[in-house]
């Protein structure tokens, strides 16, 4: 039902010329889809609990949405303030945060964001330049992290930090004094990235995760992978809809270039890696809605993730060369996917570094599901 | 899709798990984990005594309705059976054309007379049926099927002509037959599905060797043999029919068994590198990596096919064969790539000689049941809707 909303909206809304509208526009986004997005279809609540005015649903309805999202490659914070931001709060922050924050994040009156590391190791890579200190029932918080998304449009960002206990998350207002946020136009514009240069003070409540729910870190983590890789999934479908479409009106030889066993045949193949990407996606997905480990989500999530960087640069190149020349244009639409394909192919990690980290999980256990 | 069981499929899972503990032991052990495809070859007299036990425990022909000797489980549960049965290493049914090809096809198609003659023997494990459909000339054209029979003033009927990759048909005592019952006839009109006695002077059988060296293949020559008049399924020009309802009857429930099998081969690969020292290689590591998602998206691919609506295209229903058969293929080369030298001699080495034969036979497994080209036809046109393939007129 979420789906076919989510189907229906975006085609809507985010068709190829409001894509590019988007990308051409200096926020990067149309604000008035955002707000329908926010309030009328409450996406942004999906996984929020309801004490906090969310949908108090989970992974399996955010994934399907991102599918849909990425098939649409819908230029929105949603991706960073539900995704990344909603996420990590709701699993390691501590009760006064989510109460503080949760809410309006539900309801889309907050543009949130994190850093989305290219590193495997994930959230404590995006801490390794920044330090946070106890000064006078401050905190203060110098350094400096890149690769965050959507920060030139965020309201709040949350910012990984080590301090002398360990990792931390702040919350740092992004009209806070002594920051700077330097945005550099990449060729992917659907969705931008900004460095960070702290020196700043915050007050002694802006740590918002709490201890005990350390372990979260790493269940977020998981999410926000499984997230990606619902999007990539998307994109790949797209992907393979526009080259089936494309080839079945195309004419050469007095035929439609798709009656070529050469091309069904190709177009089988990103038919059967997508298929194979979205059982992955929705195990992983229904694997998080369970009761997995977090050991286990993490591997499942890694697997979702890797399998959907590489589906979807396969379908974005397949697609390209299928539509033949036009496929080489700004006009036609594969090369949006083509520039997403490499942009989100390292986002929490590369499909090499996450496959090496399933093969050290393989070979130092004894056994495997 | 529901990762989640209820406690009734929990407990049938430990009753299947605890049956196997108990009778898979003593003269059996040796059988643990054999005569699988590509090892089909392996100790078929004691294979044909352990599904003999089997039905002495009621756990053949487990899908089949009760009232024709099955035992009537549901799909979940015929999942959960096959999974176990698999985990304990049980090995490769002997009775599997029976059970799961032609008794589902006379049970639909078969008359009360057929059911009461047939049925029994293959519930027992007593008999054991082999296919006969593919042809020199009938391979991937399957309807091209040029073994013709004819029936006699008596009402019985001859066959003549040749099949071929006849899957144990030197163990077998029945085969089912395809074959042209309408002279001029073309394509799928105008065949006959006949049951037969392979032991009968009209018949033929010849091993074929394989790569790998093996003989579970045969050809089958019929030269004017005989089937009883009343051995003909479904109505003379039905044949086509019958056998695609025969094809269907599957339904993938045994899919997750496969994959507990594919399952434990990983796990040997694993063990090789880890013995040889291929563990350390980055290359290795990304390849068993890979092959171990590989097993993930292939156990969520058949939850997904399970829990689906089956009156609507099931898109992972219809890269299932074309996924598993390429990634057990790219299994077998990294299997030996893994034991590099040491796969190069043949090993009874019980770490070394499954692997070998994942290599050899995984070669087959691209193009029986349909070739990866057909395969990609197949899901190019009815998963994508391309344009089919220019068919000469029936």
């Amino acid at each position: 039902m979420i789906r076919d909303a989510a189907e229906n909206f975006l085609a809507d809304v985010s068709d190829s010329a409001a894509v590019r509208k988007a990308m051409a526009s200096e926020r990067g986004y149309d604000e008035s889809v955002w707000q329908r997005i926010a309030s009328e279809l409450g996406w942004c609540g999906i996984a929020v609990p309801e004490e906090h005015g969310g949908l108090g649903l989970g992974a399996v309805e955010i994934a399907l949405v991102q599918e849909q999202i990425g098939r649409r490659l819908l230029c929105a914070p949603f991706f960073s303030t539900v995704c990344l931001a909603a996420n990590i709060l709701k699993e390691v922050g501590s009760n006064a945060a989510q109460k503080q924050y949760l809410s309006s994040l539900a309801e889309g009156g907050l543009r949130a964001t994190l850093p989305l590391p290219s590193d495997v190791a994930g959230w404590s890579a995006a801490a390794a330049n920044v330090v946070a200190t106890r000064e006078s029932g401050h905190w203060r918080i110098q350094g400096v992290v890149d690769r965050v998304p959507d920060a030139a449009n965020a309201e709040l960002l949350l910012i990984f930090a080590n301090t002398s206990e360990g990792l931390g998350l702040f919350a740092v207002p992004a009209d806070s004094n002594g920051m700077q946020i330097l945005t550099a136009e990449p060729w992917d514009t659907t969705r931008r990235f900004s460095r960070v240069i702290m020196d700043l003070m915050l007050p002694a409540d802006a740590r918002v995760d709490e201890p005990i729910r350390s372990a979260g870190f790493a269940r977020s983590l998981a999410l926000a992978r499984l997230y990606v890789a619902a999007e990539q999934l998307g994109a790949a479908q797209q992907c393979l809809d526009l080259t089936v479409a494309y080839t079945a009106t195309r004419k050469q030889f007095g035929r439609v270039v798709g009656s070529f066993q050469a091309v069904k045949h190709r177009c089988a193949e990103m038919m059967v890696k997508i298929e194979a990407l979205r059982s992955a996606v929705y195990g992983a997905a229904a694997q998080a809605a369970g009761d997995a480990s977090i050991d286990v989500l993490a591997t499942e999530c890694m697997m979702a993730r890797a399998l959907a960087g590489d589906a979807l640069f396969y379908c974005a190149g397949e697609a390209i060369q299928l539509h033949g020349g036009v496929g080489f244009t700004w006009e036609y639409d594969p090369q949006l996917y083509f520039k997403r394909a490499q942009a989100s192919s390292h986002w929490l990690g590369d499909s090499d570094a996450l496959r090496e980290q399933i093969a050290e999980t393989l070979f130092s256990s004894a056994v495997h599901a | 899709m529901n990762l989640q069981s209820t406690a009734a499929d929990e407990t049938f899972r430990k009753e299947v798990a605890t049956w196997m503990q108990k009778h898979l032991v003593g003269k059996y052990t040796s059988l643990k984990y054999r005569g699988g495809p590509g090892d089909e070859e392996a100790d078929p007299a004691m294979r044909k005594e352990w599904e003999r036990e089997l039905a002495a425990g009621q756990w053949t022909c487990v899908g089949w309705p009760a009232d024709a000797g099955g035992r009537g489980l549901s799909i979940e549960q015929q999942v959960i059976f096959h999974e176990e049965y698999a985990r304990a290493g049980g090995p490769g049914r002997m009775g599997h054309i029976g059970e799961g090809l032609l008794g589902p096809a006379l049970i639909k198609f078969g008359s009360e007379a057929q059911k009461k003659e047939f049925l029994p023997g293959i519930v027992a494990g007593t008999t054991f049926w082999a296919q006969g459909y593919s042809e020199p000339g009938a391979g991937s054209d399957l309807a091209n099927v040029q073994t013709k029979c004819w029936q006699e003033a008596d009402g019985s009927w001859r066959v003549s002509g040749q099949k071929i990759w006849t899957s144990l048909a030197h163990e077998s005592e029945w085969i089912f037959v395809l074959a042209r019952c309408e002279p001029g006839s073309k394509g799928n009109k105008g065949l006959a599905f006949l049951l037969m006695p392979l032991n009968q002077p009209g018949i033929e059988i010849r091993g074929i060797r394989q790569l790998g060296g093996g003989c579970e293949f045969n050809e089958v020559f019929f030269d004017s043999a005989t089937a009883q008049a009343n051995h003909i399924v479904g109505a003379p020009g039905d044949g086509w029919k019958v056998a695609m309802g025969l094809l269907e009857a599957e339904r993938g429930v045994s899919t997750l068994g496969q994959q507990m099998h594919f399952t434990h081969e990983l796990d040997l690969v694993i063990a090789a590198a880890r013995a040889t020292g291929k563990d350390k290689n980055p290359q290795v590591r990304q390849r068993i990596a890979n092959a171990w998602c590989g097993l993930r998206v292939m156990r969520y691919n058949a939850l997904r096919m399970l829990s689906g609506d089956s009156t609507t295209l099931q898109r992972e229903a219809i890269i299932g064969k074309y996924y598993w058969s390429n990634w057990h293929r790219d299994l077998g080369k990294l299997a030996v790539d893994v034991l590099g030298p040491l796969a190069d001699v043949p090993s009874d080495d019980p770490a070394i000689r499954p692997l070998q034969q994942l290599f050899f036979f995984s070669r087959a497994d691209t193009i029986y049941a349909g070739t990866n080209e057909i395969q990609l036809n197949l899901i190019a046109e009815r998963g994508l809707g391309m344009p089919r393939e220019p068919r000469p007129a029936a």
